[in-house]
């Protein structure tokens, strides 16, 4: 069953390539088809057997994947954040060649962003990180403007300096553990205590996944990539692929595989509220829309790196909520940005002056989206750092707890300056005669703005159902 | 040494292909198989897309290109040739010689390669088809 979340999207890749008019005429609702199953099958998870396999898979496609919590709020978050990105892009990209291509790579990252989260071999893991870079690297350079190539580039080169690292560290795990499976190395660590092999294989095995996942000072690649990519890329990109490809494995490596030292412990804590406070900075000075958000993607990954560090079960259940909440507010920003660019052009917020009493939805649902971020309650960004902080507290990290609550104040002020000049400021001359904004996006918008905000309702069922079992992956 | 960037990744790709003959040689079949699946695979389709955003070289330029490289780099196969012959009069002397590791496990590269790393070659597939459709999308789409 698991491996159908990888054969089912490469069997769709392989069907809408055939030369079928038909087919490649239908290849939206088939892949809409196919991301909705796979937030249906996560969220009625316990009424299919995981582990059944019909007898003709098993004989050819079993692989040694598994499911736990952790890995069914990543599967609903890729199916969600994915449906979310192809109707942007059927809002966004006109041409329907484009279009086309943009779903076959669409479906190649969620392949890869699937088998990230069901392996539990670090190669394995290794590979289907690649695999998700090189569709990433394709859909930010596709319309081919020199912004878009200049940041597919900047990309591209940071994420060969992390290859490097990555493999050198895979080299020292097969050394040390002479296995590269999870378990294989995490028992490594407890034979071997202090094996210089395995330090080292941990320090690269961390900066590689710095720079995956854009942390301070590894971010440079991550404000061009995002605001140059198309809009439905940028959905796609800060919503889960960055997540996935780099937060994902340092929660899964360093929360239930790898010993966290405490010297480790105190670089990935300081690496967290540096990329909190510096990121939340940097996008108070932006004047462009999506690098503001970029920045504040930055900003609240930090916020992750920073529960990860503290070294707690709360604090780890606590970072993996609030990877769902921003992988959820962060897409819904990105769609408003989506819809400025849609109907004015730009996204360029000294051009857009009283824009938002024209896209009435699009203002209403950026506020959802902002206060989120910002962690106002009662939206779901309110528990999940609520939730980290109480985490810093309690295992006596006051600086830090101080760090994270005091760079909530400073994501209040860049998004409320955004919301005075973009939504409530007097409208621009040239903003007059602008149509409605897509069907496709506005119902987009709701939607993400709906999860939100029952997510931070229902916070109570949430805490017991979902997030208090999370703790049982730490290790 | 070579003008054209296709024919460097070509020739990365089996320098590649035969490092991880000489691994399987020296009884690494894991290795082997890891290297052949990063390099041969994975690296060669990062740089094949990296070359479709560049633009093919004149006729006129790769015949002063050619020679002018040949200038600069003539160095680097007389290095080739003397570190080779280095290491092997290294090898007449066996106490400088560092004891070779065990090899990690006794198996063989088939059950390797389809049995406990298929998934891996899946991978594989799936970076090759986003490496074809790279080439299509960025280098066919600007070409029209």
């Amino acid at each position: 069953m698991l491996s159908l979340f990888i054969l089912l999207p490469l069997l769709l890749l392989f069907v809408l390539n055939l030369p079928i008019e038909f087919v490649r005429k239908s290849s939206f609702w088939l892949a809409c088809v196919l991301l909705l199953a796979q937030v249906l099958l996560v969220l009625m998870h316990s009424i299919f057997a995981w582990s059944a396999y019909p007898d003709i898979l098993r004989s050819f496609f079993v692989f040694n994947l598994s499911v736990d919590n952790l890995t069914l709020v990543m599967l609903l978050a890729i199916g969600i954040v994915a449906l979310v990105s192809l109707i942007v892009a059927l809002c966004t990209i006109i041409e329907e060649r484009q279009r086309f291509h943009f779903i076959n790579l669409l479906l190649i990252c969620v392949i890869g962003m699937n088998t990230i989260v069901l392996v539990r071999d670090i190669f394995s893991l290794y590979v289907f990180i690649e695999v998700t870079s090189v569709a990433s690297f394709i859909l930010i350079s596709l319309e081919r403007n020199k912004a878009a190539i200049e940041g597919t580039f900047k990309y591209l080169i940071l994420s060969a300096i992390a290859t490097i690292f990555m493999l050198s560290a895979i080299a020292f795990f097969l050394l040390a553990a002479g296995d590269l499976s999870f378990a294989s190395i995490h028992s490594a660590f407890y034979n071997q205590e202090n094996n210089f092999t395995l330090k080292i294989a941990t320090s690269l095995f961390l900066c590689g996944l710095f720079i995956k996942s854009g942390v301070v000072p590894f971010h440079g690649w991550l404000p061009d990539a995002y605001s140059a990519a198309p809009a439905c890329v940028s959905v796609l990109l800060a919503g889960i692929v960055t997540k996935v490809a780099g937060v994902y494995a340092l929660l899964r490596l360093f929360g239930s595989v790898f010993v966290l030292t405490p010297a480790l412990q105190s670089i990935i804590l300081f690496a967290g509220a540096f990329s909190i406070v510096l990121a939340a900075l940097a996008a108070l000075t932006q004047d462009d829309f999506k690098r503001m958000l970029a920045y504040s993607s930055i900003s609240q990954i930090g916020y992750i790196v920073l529960a990860l560090g503290c070294g707690t079960p709360l604090a780890f259940a606590g970072a993996i909520f609030h990877f769902f909440n921003h992988a959820i507010f962060k897409s819904l920003l990105f769609v408003n940005s989506a819809a400025l660019e849609k109907q004015f052009g730009s996204t360029d917020m000294n051009k857009l002056a009283g824009a938002g009493s024209k896209i009435p939805v699009t203002s209403f649902t950026s506020l959802i989206g902002l206060l989120s971020t910002a962690g106002i309650p009662p939206l779901s960004g309110f528990w999940s750092k609520l939730i980290i902080i109480i985490a810093l507290f309690s295992s006596g990290r006051f600086v830090y707890a101080g760090i994270a609550l005091l760079a909530s104040i400073l994501t209040l002020a860049y998004f409320l300056s955004f919301e005075r000049r973009v939504f409530f400021s007097k409208s621009e001359p040239a903003l007059e005669n602008t149509g409605k904004v897509p069907f496709g996006l506005r119902f987009s918008e709701i939607a993400l703005s709906i999860i939100t905000a029952v997510a931070g309702m229902v916070f109570v069922f949430l805490h017991t159902n979902w997030i208090l079992p999370l703790r049982g992956i730490f290790w | 040494m070579t003008v054209r960037l296709i024919r460097s990744i070509v020739g990365l790709a089996l320098t590649s292909a035969i490092l991880s003959v000489i691994m399987y040689r020296l009884k690494s079949p894991l290795a082997a198989v890891f290297e052949l699946s990063v390099c041969s695979g994975l690296i060669s389709v990062i740089f094949v897309t990296t070359v479709s955003f560049t633009q093919r070289i004149s006729k006129e330029n790769l015949h002063i290109r050619r020679r002018e490289r040949l200038l600069r780099f003539w160095y680097l196969p007389v290095i080739l040739v003397v570190t080779g012959l280095l290491l092997a009069q290294y090898l007449l002397f066996p106490q400088f010689v560092l004891p070779m590791l065990e090899p990690i496990k006794e198996l063989d590269v088939r059950s390797v390669l389809w049995n406990s790393r298929h998934l891996d070659l899946l991978g594989q597939v799936v970076m090759l088809l986003a490496g074809a459709l790279g080439v299509v999308v960025l280098f066919k789409e600007s070409k029209k």
